[in-house]
């Protein structure tokens, strides 16, 4: 018998990519941060053959959670197309044996940079986001230490004063993608780029949020039925991105967020950003069978959790 | 036994807001503070005059909690405080306590606010960290501390930076005064001002004092300052109180040598 015949055979990489431990601890840490909803938890962020900044926070995440069973749509920017996108899902499906789908339906696990689906998600998905920064206090207080005390004790005063100060300057809150929420009452958090138009979907969502910045080695996440709510006053109102009179010109949709796509002539039209969401809008339209869900907006603009966003007074200056 | 007490000076009758005993404070081998003790009651202005260096600042600081001392203890007779000394405060009470109930006033405008907020924003600072989070309240609230400490209100949401000297040390003196403190902390609030605009801002502290009857503790090198606004004097050298007493007392009939320098040579 030769020592070949004894050893393992060669295998060039572990199931998913990582090794088995470097699963194994993402996973505590995932347990951990869902045990603790908003608080940044540090993980040892591995090397991966994308570089730091292109979702590998998000990648590992997927990588540790998938099993060879799983459904996984990758989504940028809301497309299922685009480059990042489609070279993120061709690893993780190479890698762990994972069917894909543009469907949000059908996925059970669906890792996205900067949008969360138009269709609600349910129970037992998990959504994964990719965060570039993913300390929310870094406008207000560049010292990460003095930052991580402010988290301990809860003193999010700063963001306050910076709400106050958008209002005196500019008579409405600036701040856009990335809008802070502040998760079970109790953490402050970045919800990821996502547009504020994305930002209430993580309310006592059905589904399990998990955020991740592999550059900055931290994960964190939003379980699911959790309390998430931007940071606002209790008399000027935080406001999600105004879509009314916007048709996407692919597929009819309305109420939903839009790519402004400016035209030779100057004018603008609009495309839903949702990609997936269009596509069956499409195949329906085209009479085939497609299953479409329920979405967090309906036609008319409302928002299904009534009441969670408020109308404005005009000038409360 | 009880008709007596009806006798006594006020000083003896009430129990000071302020307490402070054996304060010490080193920075390595230089003690900035050498077993200070001070009270100061409800409503009264002591000040602290002392040559540069002698620990004026340093004493403010351990008072504010801005910095621990090496020894201490330090009261204040606070609904919630009372009988603590307020040194062994965590971080989370400290910060209670001196939102809720100290205001301070520093020489320099740096210290005490963020130049790259409105002034309107630097005073609204101190309701926001009490919990306010209605704009409208947290407006009018600067609006009024401003407006008390006489602050020109056109300018209101102009940058600190924008303000000339007299204006910054109003928005410090409106964000100190925004919540009533019981305790008001003043770092020589009016140095380095011009002479004109140093009489208008001691006019509207002195006004305020007595409005909050606020317990108050003024440090200064002038004598006119002190004169115009304490009650009673400290005079401090190399850390250590040389002597203490009624303001005029002190400064008309100096009984120790160094104070009747210090008297000689400013008046
Ligand atoms: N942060 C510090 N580090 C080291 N030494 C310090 C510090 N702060 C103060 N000191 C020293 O402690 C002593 C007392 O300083 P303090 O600022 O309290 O004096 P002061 O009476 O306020 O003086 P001034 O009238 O110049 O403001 C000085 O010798 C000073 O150099
Ligand atoms: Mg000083």
């Amino acid at each position: 018998m030769t020592l070949a015949e004894l050893a393992r055979p060669a295998q060039d990489y572990s199931y998913a990519f990582l090794d088995e431990f470097a699963k194994r601890e993402v996973r505590r840490r995932i347990l951990k941060a869902i045990a603790i909803p908003g608080h940044q938890v540090p993980y040892a962020s591995r090397e991966l053959p994308i570089a730091r900044g292109w979702g590998t926070g998000g990648l590992q995440v997927t990588l540790s959670i998938a099993g060879p069973h799983d459904i996984v749509k990758v989504i940028d920017q809301g497309a299922d197309d685009s480059v990042n996108a489609v070279n993120l899902r061709r690893f993780i499906a190479r890698m762990t044996g994972v069917a894909t789908t543009s469907d949000a339906q059908l996925a059970t696990i669906i890792q996205s940079r900067h949008r969360i689906t138009e269709e609600r998600l349910r129970e037992g998905q998990v959504l994964v986001l990719q965060v570039p920064d993913p300390e929310p206090l870094r406008a207000v207080e560049p010292n990460i230490s003095l930052a991580r005390e402010m988290h301990a004790d809860a003193d999010y005063a700063l963001m306050w004063l910076g709400l106050y100060e958008q209002v005196v300057r500019f008579g409405t809150f600036m701040t856009g993608a990335s809008y802070p929420v502040v998760v079970h009452q109790r953490y402050l958090m970045s919800p990821s780029p996502i547009p504020r138009w994305d930002t209430p979907m993580l309310h006592q969502a059905a589904h399990l949020t998990l955020l991740s910045a592999g550059r900055e080695k931290r994960l964190y996440a939003v379980p699911p039925y959790t309390d998430v709510r931007p940071i606002e006053f209790e008399d000027v109102f935080f406001q999600v991105e105004n879509q009314q009179g916007r048709i996407c010109e692919q597929s009819g949709a309305v109420n939903k967020f839009m790519n402004e796509i400016p035209q030779p002539d100057g004018s603008m039209c609009y495309q839903a950003s949702d990609t997936g969401y269009v596509e069956k809008l499409v195949r329906r339209a085209r009479g085939e069978p497609v299953a479409i869900g329920a979405t967090y907006y309906d036609d008319d603009g409302t928002f299904y959790h009534p009441g969670y966003l408020k109308e404005q007074e005009p000038d409360h200056r | 036994m009880t008709s007596l007490a009806f006798d006594l000076p006020r000083l003896l009758t009430t129990a000071p807001l302020l307490r402070a005993r054996r304060l010490t404070k080193h920075y390595g081998a230089i003690p900035a503070v050498a077993g200070v003790d001070l009270d100061v009651y409800p409503g009264e202005v002591l000040g602290i005059v002392g040559e540069s260096g002698s620990g004026k600042s340093t004493i403010l600081r351990l008072l504010n909690l801005e910095e621990a001392p090496d020894t201490g203890d330090y009261t204040l007779t606070i609904d919630g405080y009372r009988g603590r000394n307020l040194f062994t405060l965590d971080r989370y009470d400290r910060r209670a306590l001196r939102v809720r109930h100290i205001g301070i006033v520093y020489q320099n405008p740096l210290h005490g606010l963020r130049m790259h907020i409105t002034s309107s924003g630097n005073v609204a600072e101190r309701l926001i960290m009490a919990g306010e989070r209605r704009f409208a309240t947290l407006r009018n609230a600067a609006r009024d501390a401003l407006d008390a400490s006489e602050f020109p209100l056109a300018r209101m949401d102009d940058i600190p930076r924008r303000l000339s000297g007299g204006m910054q040390q109003r928005v410090q003196l409106a964000k100190a005064i925004a919540l009533q403190p019981m305790v008001l902390l003043l770092d020589e609030p009016t140095t380095g001002l011009d002479v004109s605009v140093q009489a208008l801002v001691l006019d509207t502290l002195k006004r305020i004092q007595r409005e909050l009857h606020v317990a108050t503790i003024i440090v200064s090198h002038d004598l006119g300052v002190i004169r115009t606004l304490a009650d009673r004097v400290l005079v401090m050298r190399h850390g250590r109180v040389v002597e203490h007493g009624l303001t005029d007392q002190v400064l008309d009939d100096p009984q120790d040598a160094y104070t009747q320098q210090l008297v000689a040579a400013k008046l």
